[in-house]
Formats: C-alpha cells, sequence, structure tokens
C-alpha cells in the first residue's frame, strides 16, 4: 500500500455493507435523489451461476457436502453464496469459554441471500419490555413508531401471513398463506390439544405476482437463491432498484477500515481496502451510513479512534460493542409413527415452514423473562447427506434391514426449533483484540458471551415443549439432551442462530446508547447505523424484518436532514 | 457443472438462465419461450445431464483407495446398503466413489477409514489368517455382525475401533446412497420441480 487513492467524488452517502439494513438504506437514499457510494466486502452475487435452483444432490460431486466433506458445517453447497463459519484471513477470537459462533457473508447482499425469510414484527410490549420486568431497558420509539415502516417494508418485499390478533406477534401487510404440509397438520392437531397456537408463518416469499416480481414456485429451496426472485433478498430485491436510479454506485470487493473525520468534527468519508488489488481507497461522503452486520460495524466503529474520539467514533457511551445478544436456540425432533402410512406427495412448498408457532405463554408467569416462537421442519424433505445420520445412531446394523428402515422412516420425524429473547447481559459484548489482525492489517473483533439462567430456563422450557407437543400427536421424542455442562437443554454457543445485535444501541441518553431513534450517532450527526446494531432488545421475532423497517425510518430521516442542508 | 453452465443450450437453443428467466415472466407474458414451470425444471434437469454426459468419462479410478482397500469398500457399501427388490445397492448409487472423492480430500477421513479398512484386514487376518475380503462368507458376516453394534463392545473392547469405522462408514455410505438418483428414487421422495400452487396435504392419516 504505497499511497491512497482517493476518489474525486463526493457522494452524498456512503453505505457499508449490503444487506438487509444497507440495500434498503441504498434503495431509500438513492430513490430519494441523493447518490450513494455502497461498499461491499464480497464480491457481487450471479444468479445464472451461483443459484442451484432444481439441482440435485447428484448433480454435484461432492453431493451438496463440499470438498472434503467441509462445506457441511456451513450449511452445505446447495445453499447461496452463503459465507461461512470461518473465513480465510479474516479471523476473530473468542476469550476462553466464550465460543462465539460468527458467521459473515461476503457478497453482495449478505445474508439475505440464504436466510430463513421468517418476517415477524415486534409486538408493542417488546419496545417496553422493562416497564413489564423491569429487565434491561427500553426502546427510545414504541411499536407505533416502527409501524407504518413495517407496513411499507413487508408492501416492497412481500410477506405470506394470516390475521390472527394475537398481542405476541401484531398481524402485518400479508399476501396470503401457502396451504399447510401434512407434517405441520400433526403438529397443529397437537397444539389444538395442549391449546398452543399453531399459526400460518410470515415469510417473505411471494405466494402472488408482485412488484414485477413472479409468485413462488414452490420447489422449497429458496436458501439457494431464488432464479425467480420470488422470496425476498436485497441483492435480488432492494440493489436493483437503487442501481436503476443512475445514483448508486455498488463497489464489491471492498473491506472498510476505517471512517475519517474531517476538521469540522463530522465524518468526511470512509477508507477501505480494494481486496482485488491490497490497495488502500478512500470515498468521500456527506454521511456514512455503517450497515456491515452489528458485530462488524461495532469493529468498524471501535477501530476508527481520532484524538476526537481515543476509544472509538460514536463511542463516547463506551457501548459501542456492548449488550450484544444473539437468539436463545434449542432443538428437538420427533418420530411420528403415523406418517408412515402418508402416500408418496410432494411435500416441498416454499422455502421454509408453513406452520409456526408463536410466543403464546405472554399472559403467565414463567420462570424465565421474555419468549420464544418455535420453527417447524422436518417431512418428506428432499433428500440429501445427513438424513439418516440419527436413524443409523439408533438402528445401527446394515443391510437389507437397515435399507428397509431407512424407506419406513423417511419423512416420519419432525423437528422443532426454539428461537427465543437473550436479555442483554454485562458478560457478553465485543471488542478489539489487542493482537490480532486479519490480512488486511484491521484489528480483529474479540468475543465476550454468557448465556444467563434466564436463557437456559427457556431454553429447559422449550425442551419440555417439544416433547409435551410430540407426545400429544402420539409421537417418540427423539432428542436428549444433557441438563449440565456448558450447553444445558440443548442450548446452542451464542452466535450459532445468526440473530447477534445490539452493539450500537439506540437510546435517548447519550450516554448510555450510540444512536437516537433514528439510527443517528449521538456523537457524530452525520454517521447512522442501520443494521443489528441499533436494536435495543432481541425479541423473538428474528431481527431481519426490523432492521429493514428501522433502516427505512432512518433513511427517510437522513433524506430529510440533507434536504434541509443539515448533513 | 458450474462454469460450461452458461454456455450449456439445448437444441431448442435455450439456455438455463433463459429458462429460469422464462419460468420469472410466467404465464401471463407473451413470450416464445414460454412454458409452464413444470416444463421448465424437468429442461433444467435434462440440460444438467446432458452437461454431465458430455464430459470424459469412462470406469471410475480411486483418487485415494490403494485397489485391495477399493475392492473391500465396494463390497462394505453393498453389505451396507444391498440391492433388493425395490432399487440396486450402494455400489450402483455410486457411494463409493462419493466416499473416495471425499477421502482423497480430508485428512480425518483418510485415516479414519483408510485405517478403518487396515484395522478390519488385520482383525481378519488374526481371527481367520486371511484378510476380509479372502474370508469365506459367513465370516465375513460374522465380522460384519461384530462391528455393526455399539453393544458388542462391552463384551469385546478391541472392537471399539471397528465399531467406530464402521459407524462412519455406514452413515458415508447411507449419504452416498440417498443423495443419488437410485435413493432418491427409492424413498419416492416428489418434489424438486415447479408448481403453479402448493396442493398441500392430501389427506393425514388418523
Amino acid at each position: 500500500m504505497t499511497q491512497v487513492i482517493r476518489s474525486p467524488k463526493m457522494y452524498d452517502v456512503c453505505v457499508i455493507g449490503s444487506g438487509a439494513g444497507g440495500g434498503m438504506a441504498a434503495k431509500v437514499l438513492t430513490e430519494g435523489g441523493l447518490t450513494v457510494a455502497l461498499l461491499e466486502a464480497g464480491g457481487p452475487v450471479n444468479p445464472d451461476k451461483d443459484y442451484k435452483m432444481f439441482l440435485w444432490p447428484y448433480d454435484l460431486a461432492h453431493r451438496g457436502v463440499g470438498v472434503g466433506g467441509r462445506a457441511a458445517e456451513n450449511f452445505g453447497e446447495f445453499l447461496a453464496p452463503n459465507g461461512a463459519w470461518k473465513i480465510e484471513g479474516e479471523p476473530y477470537t473468542s476469550v476462553p469459554g466464550a465460543n462465539f459462533q460468527w458467521f459473515r457473508s461476503r457478497i453482495v447482499g449478505g445474508r439475505t441471500n440464504h436466510w430463513g425469510r421468517i418476517a415477524l414484527r415486534y409486538s408493542p410490549i417488546d419496545f417496553k419490555s422493562r416497564t413489564r420486568d423491569g429487565i434491561a431497558e427500553n426502546w427510545p420509539i414504541s411499536y407505533e413508531d416502527i409501524a407504518p415502516y413495517y407496513d411499507k417494508v413487508e408492501s416492497y418485499i412481500g410477506v405470506f401471513g394470516s390475521k390472527e390478533n394475537l398481542p405476541s406477534a401484531p398481524d402485518g401487510v400479508f399476501l396470503p398463506p401457502p396451504k399447510p404440509r401434512c407434517t405441520e397438520l400433526v403438529v397443529k392437531k397437537a397444539c389444538d390439544k395442549l391449546n398452543i397456537p399453531c399459526i400460518p408463518a410470515r415469510l417473505a416469499i411471494l405466494t402472488k405476482p408482485l412488484n414485477g416480481r413472479p409468485s413462488c414456485h414452490y420447489c422449497g429451496q429458496c436458501d439457494r437463491g431464488c432464479g425467480t426472485a420470488s422470496n425476498f433478498s436485497s441483492s435480488q430485491v432492494l440493489i436493483p432498484p437503487a442501481l436503476e436510479t443512475g445514483r448508486l454506485t455498488l463497489i464489491p470487493h471492498a473491506m472498510a477500515r476505517e471512517i475519517s473525520m474531517g476538521a469540522n468534527g463530522k465524518a468526511s468519508g470512509v477508507s477501505y481496502i480494494d481486496k482485488t488489488t491490497l490497495t488502500e481507497k478512500r470515498i468521500s461522503a456527506r454521511a456514512v451510513v455503517l450497515a456491515a452486520s452489528a458485530c462488524e460495524s461495532a469493529r468498524l466503529l471501535l477501530n476508527s479512534k481520532s484524538r476526537l474520539f481515543p476509544d472509538g467514533l460514536a463511542n463516547s457511551s463506551g457501548q459501542v460493542g456492548r449488550n450484544l445478544t444473539d437468539s436463545v436456540g434449542s432443538d428437538g425432533e420427533g418420530y411420528f409413527p403415523q406418517m408412515e402410512k402418508m402416500p408418496p406427495h410432494n411435500h416441498d412448498g416454499t422455502g421454509g415452514m408453513h406452520l409456526y408457532i408463536p410466543w403464546w405463554k405472554y399472559a403467565r408467569q414463567n420462570d424465565f423473562p421474555r419468549g420464544y416462537h418455535i420453527e417447524l421442519g422436518g417431512g418428506r424433505e428432499m433428500p440429501g447427506a445427513g438424513l439418516f445420520d440419527d436413524l443409523c445412531e439408533e438402528f445401527e446394523g446394515y443391510g437389507a434391514g437397515l435399507k428397509a428402515t431407512c424407506r419406513e422412516r423417511y419423512g416420519t420425524t419432525i423437528s422443532f426449533s426454539g428461537r427465543g429473547e437473550m436479555v442483554p447481559n454485562p458478560d457478553t459484548f465485543c471488542e478489539i483484540d489487542p493482537e490480532v489482525v486479519d490480512q488486511f492489517g484491521i484489528p480483529v473483533l474479540r468475543f465476550h458471551f454468557k448465556w444467563s439462567d434466564y436463557e437456559l430456563r427457556q431454553a429447559k422450557d422449550m425442551q419440555e415443549t417439544f416433547r409435551a407437543i410430540v407426545e400429544a400427536a402420539g409421537g417418540r421424542y427423539l432428542t436428549r439432551t444433557q441438563t449440565d455442562g456448558p450447553y444445558p437443554f440443548g442450548i446452542q454457543p451464542g452466535g450459532k442462530i445468526i440473530h447477534e445485535v445490539g452493539t450500537a444501541r439506540m437510546g435517548t441518553d447519550p450516554k448510555t446508547s450510540v444512536v437516537n431513534g433514528y439510527c443517528q450517532s449521538h456523537d457524530v450527526k452525520n454517521v447512522f447505523v442501520m443494521d443489528g446494531g441499533p436494536l435495543v432488545t432481541n425479541p423473538d421475532k428474528n431481527p431481519t424484518l426490523t432492521i429493514m423497517a428501522l433502516s427505512w425510518r432512518a433513511s427517510e430521516y437522513l433524506l430529510d436532514a440533507a434536504k434541509k442542508g443539515d448533513l | 457443472m458450474g462454469d460450461s453452465k452458461s454456455a450449456a443450450k439445448t437444441s431448442r437453443g435455450i439456455s438455463r438462465r433463459d429458462m429460469l428467466r422464462n419460468i420469472a415472466v410466467g404465464a401471463t407474458a407473451g413470450s416464445v419461450l414460454q412454458m409452464i414451470p413444470a416444463k421448465a425444471a424437468e429442461l433444467a434437469h435434462e440440460m444438467i445431464q446432458k452437461e454431465k454426459a458430455a464430459s470424459p468419462t469412462g470406469k471410475y479410478a480411486p483418487k485415494f483407495f490403494r485397489a485391495h482397500q477399493y475392492q473391500t469398500l465396494l463390497f462394505l457399501c453393498d453389505a451396507i446398503l444391498p440391492k433388493d427388490a425395490i432399487s440396486g445397492g450402494a455400489v450402483e448409487a455410486g457411494a463409493p466413489e462419493f466416499i473416495d472423492l471425499l477421502t482423497s480430500e480430508n485428512e480425518e477421513y483418510q485415516s479414519s477409514l483408510g485405517g478403518g479398512l487396515m484395522w478390519l484386514d488385520n482383525f481378519c487376518s488374526d481371527r481367520y489368517d486371511h484378510p476380509f475380503l479372502e474370508c469365506a462368507r459367513e465370516q465375513q458376516k460374522e465380522v460384519l455382525d461384530l462391528i455393526a453394534y455399539r453393544k458388542n463392545a462391552d463384551n469385546d473392547a478391541t472392537l471399539r475401533q471397528g465399531i467406530a469405522f464402521f459407524a462412519k462408514l455406514r452413515l458415508m455410505t447411507c449419504d452416498g446412497f440417498y443423495t443419488s438418483k437410485i435413493g432418491i428414487e427409492d424413498l419416492r421422495y416428489i418434489g424438486n420441480t415447479a408448481l403453479a400452487a402448493f396442493p398441500g396435504c392430501p389427506a393425514l392419516p388418523e
């Protein structure tokens, strides 16, 4: 890096990251008339080459598990260009015992290319949980503030669902839901007996044509990327309209390193490493939007030190990197003998569940705060590697008997994934590792992570509920979990659910929060954080829809400020 | 696959990308490429098969296992999932090629599977004076019956390594078999195609 190449152009806004938050910011800002430079640390996505829609496992030499079987740990090679738990040359560290897992996608569209498309609104109480239970913090905004933006996002990206009038799961602007699968009807019957609601899922998949995108064709492969853009991804739904304005400059392979400050106390641009040439380049902009993912944005702020901000940009509160949470995750599986009698039929449907179990015990006294929902899977899915791992463990043996058992048991198991709210705690945060840098010389993140008893008791409750549902359906619960050790009740290591948020939380008090209710830095008015960072709490609703709604709202605020000449 | 995909055209001159675009256009547009989504999915599969068929093929040459080991692997794969009245066996389904390919790329598999095959021959030589493949049919069955179940290690701890090896091979044979066309048809999976509407559950069993 002998010289820094400065782009002579001055952009209105530099957006860092092209996923849910950054893609939405790029769309709203360019459509509002601003010029935007969008930095993405990965390459462009090419649906023709990259998406594996309709391929059979035997169409790939490695049958979906990848070279040496190693793609399996990153959800297999069928998924959309999807990132990994470990990226060569770009490490992160965990303090002993933390074992935080960080899934990063270096690709235009980020993790929206492969995500589960679960698009749930937070409920009114989710913004004011502290008022109810005295734990953690309230949001500076209310459901009423964000609801119009939920409406806008759902209307634009397309979300199927049904009106249910449940306080814990507000209804939205929904396309009609697909019909339930057999497995889901079995679960629903059991849930009816137990007075547990089991309702149509809410997924960002089109069941009717919308905004020029055709309806789903029900191949069940959303996670592979959709050749017809019938599901939502930033790369196919947000970036194209932004490009069409002629005001978006998309810069792939650009690893943001530091936000630079001008003499006037405002951010003046972003320095980044061009990964293709390993040279440092610089973008000048009147405002900067960080949307690199909650932890990556925290890293960038913490690495942007200056005389004015010796502890990192926008970090006078010391809260950047703090309040990190992931979702509580615990999974289980049941065997349902009645499914053996099901005639073969097409079970694919949309990619993801058609029914789910929203949080239902909100009006009760539980031995843990906050809630969880349950996602359903299993049944006659396309066979793939690992399909009979559990069966082989259970039955062992070999020969005609093993083959007959596989045949009988195929499609008879249903999986349950509990996803719950973790409460921020002082032992869980990310900071700059004092010793380690990545291959670009950028100091990396070091994670601290601890589950508290709140989360462990919630995971226990999940396991008990899974068992109750399976048994009410006449099935046999197959999952065995430990009651002690580092991961009791099947609770996953932190980060595994890929819902990490909270590292630049919003609030009204600059002493205890990083950004205001419009995702704007308290310290530096032309710096915004529009990914999962500003989320004050991490309800059991999966963060993506809320990230997009907040990004849309904040981007309109930014547009307004630009019009007034406030940037 | 992959790089050659863009070059792949059917006799009608339609590329895979054209085909996907056509699904996107749907039944409302008047494209000459117009076809119903299910047909388009079928066409995609057909094109993939053609691309595969166009690549130079021949008898499979193992990438990792030595000839004798590979012969043993073939025997074991078909023992784990044999041909029956409904479908072919694991060898016909290509499981050994799949296992060999992955093993050639993974050092851990090389020691657990390569070493496991050596263990099997050592065990048989000690017990029957012959490597596994040269043992009598009843002897082969006896050994497999011993290493196919974990509980057998309760009586004889020396079986542990063999049991661990066989458990891994069983998983990989299932992976190879049930990701093959033969295995997927054996399970009577229906799908991986484009539908105009999802039909839902035919009828729930009581």
